[in-house]
């Protein structure tokens, strides 16, 4: 069915065991993302040093693409300079884009790439971003901080 | 059995010959978002732009002149329909603006009742759509007036209790919904009007979900304002009717000003035309005027109490149906007893837009999410429903292919 591009094993694990998902006491930065048209909202915790991402963070509800996508977003992140996540990010969101004609590189993406069919379907691709998008926000956020 | 041939009245609809994903029929269980339209709305549409199409009100050629009976003679249909006078009458692009242009209108006006000061209270409930919400409050928020509102049950019914400190000499208006668009609930609306103006406050009806599935009489309600939407009742997107009582819409400030609205014009100031062309600025949305009046002799063509029986019996049929199914919790009263044909779900386990996403490949469509009724939907403490919505076109086949598809997401999704 073409429904199993969407529902990969790989999101369905991640929905039902979700990584760092729980918000950490300390943090650099906190933001709060919701997706208008279905409700879905998820809390970040961004903990900075230097130029890397020690700690991200996470709580919301949403179905089960914006979950596991948070989840994976927030495994990948995990102890990744800026750049590096920066990187990640702009991977994803033109894997999101494709409608389906590329693949990802899991180089870069990890676990990541499962969600390439996600991209099939216009009316999810915000879903699975929900999560990506908070943390562009929250690192752009803790980085003027930084500098300022 | 049904009181409506419903496979003739699907042969009416050109969308049901679609086929969805995997092949599969299109099971419409979303008329609660927007109805499907028949061939005869169509074809209502086209042939006014090709035999009468020009600016209505305007012009002295043949075609203006066509134009403007065939916008009027569409009043007067909607007129019709509701008990109303053709003067009380206005379009307007949907029930959004309708609710909108009262609200707008309240603000713009210096005359009783339409005065609103700090401390005044405009009562709503706790399941009206965000079209019947923020309207208000952003009216409140010009005038200092506080927003009250009606809470809702935990079986989804209004709950009355406090209902005589809610309606108080402080009420200026109660803008409450004719029924849920997502719990299908119909509040007492002749209780409540009635407490209402008792105290002099001034009741608008949210009809969007309610015209186009029962017979409506705006006398008999008694209410002040009633607005809904054509494109949930057959007709074309791009047309709403706001219908209000002839002596306060003369007293009633505009909320949209240019062409047509007026009666005189000098540089330094107008006068305005009398209803309804004093809300009605610019050329108006003539074919769509003319879809939605096809769209009501269509429904009363059929029969409005035929369509409300129709709808009564199948939502009792799905209420039985989705009831024998684990791990289905429905959100709303579970009998038809002052309640329409929209019936909202959670699965346990499975997000409503994870569930949606699933029926879709089966060909039925239903609404998921939040219903804009955000308020409700903190109050039952989910972030959203699955949504199924009835109309005409529906039977019983469509509520069998729905329960089966929600049992092969269950499985799909291992909760069952
Ligand atoms: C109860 C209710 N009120 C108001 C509206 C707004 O209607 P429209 O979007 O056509 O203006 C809707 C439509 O979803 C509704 O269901």
């Amino acid at each position: 069915m073409e429904l199993d591009s969407l529902y990969q094993e790989v999101i369905l694990d991640h929905y039902k065991h979700p990584l760092h998902k729980g918000l950490s006491d300390e943090k650099s930065v906190q933001v709060h993302h919701v997706n208008p048209s279905c409700g879905d909202e998820i809390t970040l915790n961004l903990i900075f040093e230097g130029d890397v991402v020690q700690d991200v963070t996470w709580d919301g509800v949403g179905c089960s693409i914006s979950q596991a996508s948070a989840s994976i977003m927030s495994d990948l992140v995990h102890g990744k300079s800026v750049e590096q996540a920066f990187l990640a990010l702009d991977a994803f969101s033109e894997l999101m884009s494709s409608k389906g004609s590329i693949k990802g590189d899991d180089a870069i993406l990890e676990d990541g790439v499962a969600l390439a069919g996600v991209s099939k379907f216009p009316a999810r691709v915000k879903c699975a971003l929900l999560g990506w998008m908070a943390f562009k926000d929250a690192a752009l956020q803790a980085r003027e901080k930084e500098q300022k | 059995m049904s009181s409506l041939d419903v496979a003739a009245i699907k042969a009416d609809f050109p969308i049901f010959q679609k086929r969805m994903r995997n092949d599969a029929r299109l099971v419409y269980l979303d008329s609660g978002a927007t109805s499907q339209k028949p061939a005869q709305v169509l074809e209502a549409e086209r042939f006014f732009y090709t035999h009468h199409n020009a600016a209505a009100h305007r012009g002295s050629h043949l075609l203006a002149e066509e134009a403007s009976t065939a916008y009027e003679g569409a009043r007067a249909t909607i007129a019709a329909f509701i008990g109303a006078d053709s003067d009380e009458v206005i379009f307007t692009k949907s029930a959004t603006e309708s609710i909108n242009l009262i609200a707008y209108s309240f603000s713009n006006t210096q005359v009783a009742p339409f005065v609103l000061t700090a401390g005044d209270e405009i009562l709503v409930s706790e399941m009206e759509h965000h079209a019947n919400l923020i309207p208000w409050q952003q009216l409140a928020k010009r005038t200092g007036a506080v927003i009250r509102w009606f809470s809702v049950t935990a079986d989804g019914r209004l709950d009355l209790s406090n209902i005589d400190q809610l309606i108080n000499e402080r009420t200026k208006i109660v803008a409450i919904t004719h029924q849920s668009n997502v719990l299908g609930t119909i509040p007492p609306v002749a209780l409540i009007t009635s407490k209402a103006h008792a105290v002099g406050a001034i009741v608008v009806l949210d009809a969007c979900q309610s015209a186009p599935h029962f017979p409506m009489n705006v006398v008999e309600l008694d209410v002040d304002f009633v607005a809904f939407s054509g494109h949930k009742m057959l007709g074309p997107t791009g047309v709403g009717v706001l219908w209000g009582r002839a002596s306060l819409l003369a007293k009633m400030e505009p909320f949209l000003f240019g062409g047509s609205m007026i009666e005189t014009v000098t540089m330094e100031g107008a006068t305005w035309a009398s209803a309804p062309r004093k809300f009605e600025a610019g050329v108006p949305n003539m074919a769509q005027a003319v879809g939605l009046a096809a769209a009501i002799d269509y429904l009363t063509n059929i029969g409005m109490s035929k369509i409300h029986q129709h709808e009564t019996e199948l939502t009792q049929y799905a209420l039985d149906t989705l009831q024998t199914i684990k791990g289905l919790n429905i959100f709303g009263p579970l009998d038809t007893i002052d309640r329409g044909g929209v019936i909202s779900f959670a699965l346990e386990g499975i997000h409503p837009h994870d569930a949606g996403q699933v029926l879709d490949q089966y060909g039925v469509a239903v609404r998921t999410g939040h219903h804009c009724a955000w308020p409700l939907m903190r109050k039952y403490g989910v972030a959203g429903t699955t949504r199924a919505s009835l109309y005409l076109y529906n039977d019983r086949s469509d509520i069998d292919a729905l329960a089966e598809a929600i049992t092969a997401t269950q499985k799909y999704f291992k909760v069952s």
